[in-house]
């Protein structure tokens, strides 16, 4: 039987975790362990954060997330939507940038407060 | 002269943890100094997640963090100034600050936080060789130009060092379209977690060249190439392992050092982290001044630097009631294995909780943390695979080290 070998990313602890061929998790130190590295071998998904550009402010951005995670696949398609919104100032901690990007069930938010 | 009773120098994590949490022990007139124009100091550039896992039980972005912070500091009503710098803290605790609207003013405090975070390590500071030309930035300033104002350092990148930073801003700027050629890092370990090497560099198959450093930088104005080579168990360059990599942009990620300039006229002494050194409160040598987060030694997770504001607002409050009685002084020290030990020294009739933060020399596979009273063990446990670049934060009670003179943390291989 074969293992294969990650590092959990949940949190700063990076638990060194194996999964055998029959989806046994060991190595984990909390449920989020099991339920990522199963994530990691069907579908792997990432919170994207980034930038978008803030149109009345001089050389200013605003900084935004995904506030589920998505597919990795997804990554570049969906900063490709990132770079092309943009937003005004002021703004606000969950304000929702764009709905649904790609067809994903998820939103783009802000995380910061801009005066 | 204006009088307070409590000034925090410096808006970020530590500082704004200090204020919140001497307030809610019974201080209201407190003044926050901050440099930047807004609170929160370096988690506004931080925007990627994973802050707040311990604190909040969640994660969030640095901006999110921060605002939490800020709203609370808002809530509360504790006073602060932007865009003000401080620029001096005499012996008798004047604060000399300056700003735009106020001019150079002088607040006579009771008590000072000092939480000014740190600074970045230089081309200079590591002896960069090669050209000195643009392009050439430390891995914090590309993330500010990056995240704040939204401009990239460079198309194609390679990161000298492995730190979180560094590592972070290797998965940034692919994001935003960069091609990162690779993070050479000269030790044959990360400096970075884990978790930012899987998630910053295998998600977008970047390669990390270990025992790897520049020895040269090569550009007429601008970075044209940089070259890589090998270094052997010493350090030193070995000849004829030259890997010549075209490129407009190095980003140094080498480290970063406790900003302490405001206590040189304060006479204290340092520990090996190169922050003051500070008993259990976080009260260094001045009676009545306290510091914490990165300005008393590097931290890894903000969650951290918010608990040492906690400890030094609370600190920094106990003195202003007189609640801190000093007394005999236990003395800690960083033994083998261990390159420093923060606090440096715990009165011996406190009743405080100590945590104890220390940090590896060098990676191990298995190791044992002994915390020891001259030959006593006072705790010990096994490590699993501790690495420099993860900081330890263990609860000791007073009642197992009350007696002892020096307390001396070691961690040895098994």
């Amino acid at each position: 039987m074969s293992k294969r070998e990650f590092t959990c990313i949940v949190c700063p602890r990076g638990c060194h975790i194996e999964v055998d061929d029959d989806l046994n998790v060991t190595g984990n130190s909390c449920p989020r362990g099991k339920d990522y590295v199963l994530s990691e071998i069907t579908n792997p998904v990432r919170v994207v954060t980034s930038t978008v550009r803030v149109k009345n402010r001089p050389m200013c951005v605003v900084s935004v997330k995904t506030n589920t995670a998505i597919p990795k696949s997804k990554i570049f398609e969906l900063m490709d939507v990132i770079n092309q919104a943009s937003v005004d100032a002021p703004t606000h901690v969950g304000d929702v940038v764009v709905d649904k990007p790609l067809g994903l069930d998820t939103q783009i938010v802000i995380t910061k407060e801009i005066k | 002269m204006i009088k307070k009773d409590l000034v925090v120098v410096g808006g970020g994590a530590g500082g704004l943890s200090a204020a919140i949490s001497a307030y809610k022990n019974g201080i209201k007139d407190i003044l926050i100094l901050e440099r930047e124009d807004h609170l929160g100091g370096i988690l506004h550039q931080c925007i990627h997640n994973g802050f707040g896992l311990t604190k909040f039980k969640e994660e969030l972005t640095g901006p999110e963090y921060a605002f939490r912070h800020i709203k609370e500091v808002e809530e509360l009503g504790i006073e602060y100034k932007l865009d003000t710098q401080v620029l001096n803290i005499s012996k008798d605790k004047v604060v000399t600050y300056s700003n735009p609207k106020d001019g150079l003013v002088d607040v006579e405090a009771k008590a000072i936080v000092v939480a000014t975070g740190s600074y970045e390590r230089t081309p200079g500071a590591i002896m960069l060789p090669g050209d000195r030309v643009t392009g050439i930035t430390t891995a914090g300033t590309a993330q500010k130009i990056c995240n704040i104002t939204g401009y990239i350092t460079g198309k194609r990148v390679v990161i000298l060092g492995s730190g979180d930073i560094g590592l972070i801003m290797a998965r940034r700027l692919t994001l935003e379209g960069a091609k990162v050629v690779c993070v050479a890092e000269i030790m044959p370990y990360s400096n970075g977690l884990q978790r930012n090497i899987v998630q910053c560099l295998n998600d977008y198959n970047i390669p990390l060249y270990l025992s790897t450093t520049v020895s040269n930088v090569i550009g007429k104005k601008r970075v044209e190439k940089v070259v890589l080579s090998k270094v052997d168990e010493n350090l030193r360059i070995i000849p004829n392992t030259e890997m010549e990599i075209d490129c407009d942009c190095l980003v140094l990620s080498v480290g970063l050092i406790p900003q302490t300039t405001l206590f040189e006229k304060l006479k204290v002494n340092y520990g090996n982290n190169r922050g003051a050194k500070v008993d259990e409160n976080l009260m260094t040598e001045v009676p009545g001044v306290f510091t914490c987060g990165n300005a008393l030694h590097i931290h890894d997770l903000v969650d951290f630097v918010s608990e040492e504001g906690d400890i030094a607002g609370k600190g920094a409050a106990d003195y202003l009631n007189n609640k801190i009685h000093e007394s005999r002084k236990i003395t800690f020290s960083n033994g083998e294995g261990v390159s420093y030990v923060v606090p440096n020294f715990v009165n011996a009739d406190s009743d405080a909780k100590v945590n104890v933060k220390f940090r590896v020399r060098k990676p191990h596979k298995t190791a044992k943390l002994y915390i020891k009273s001259g030959d006593e063990v006072i705790l010990s446990r096994p490590l699993l695979g501790p690495v420099p670049s993860v900081m330890f934060n263990i609860p000791l009670t007073m009642d197992k080290i009350r007696n002892a003179n020096n307390i001396e943390v070691s961690v040895i291989d098994e």
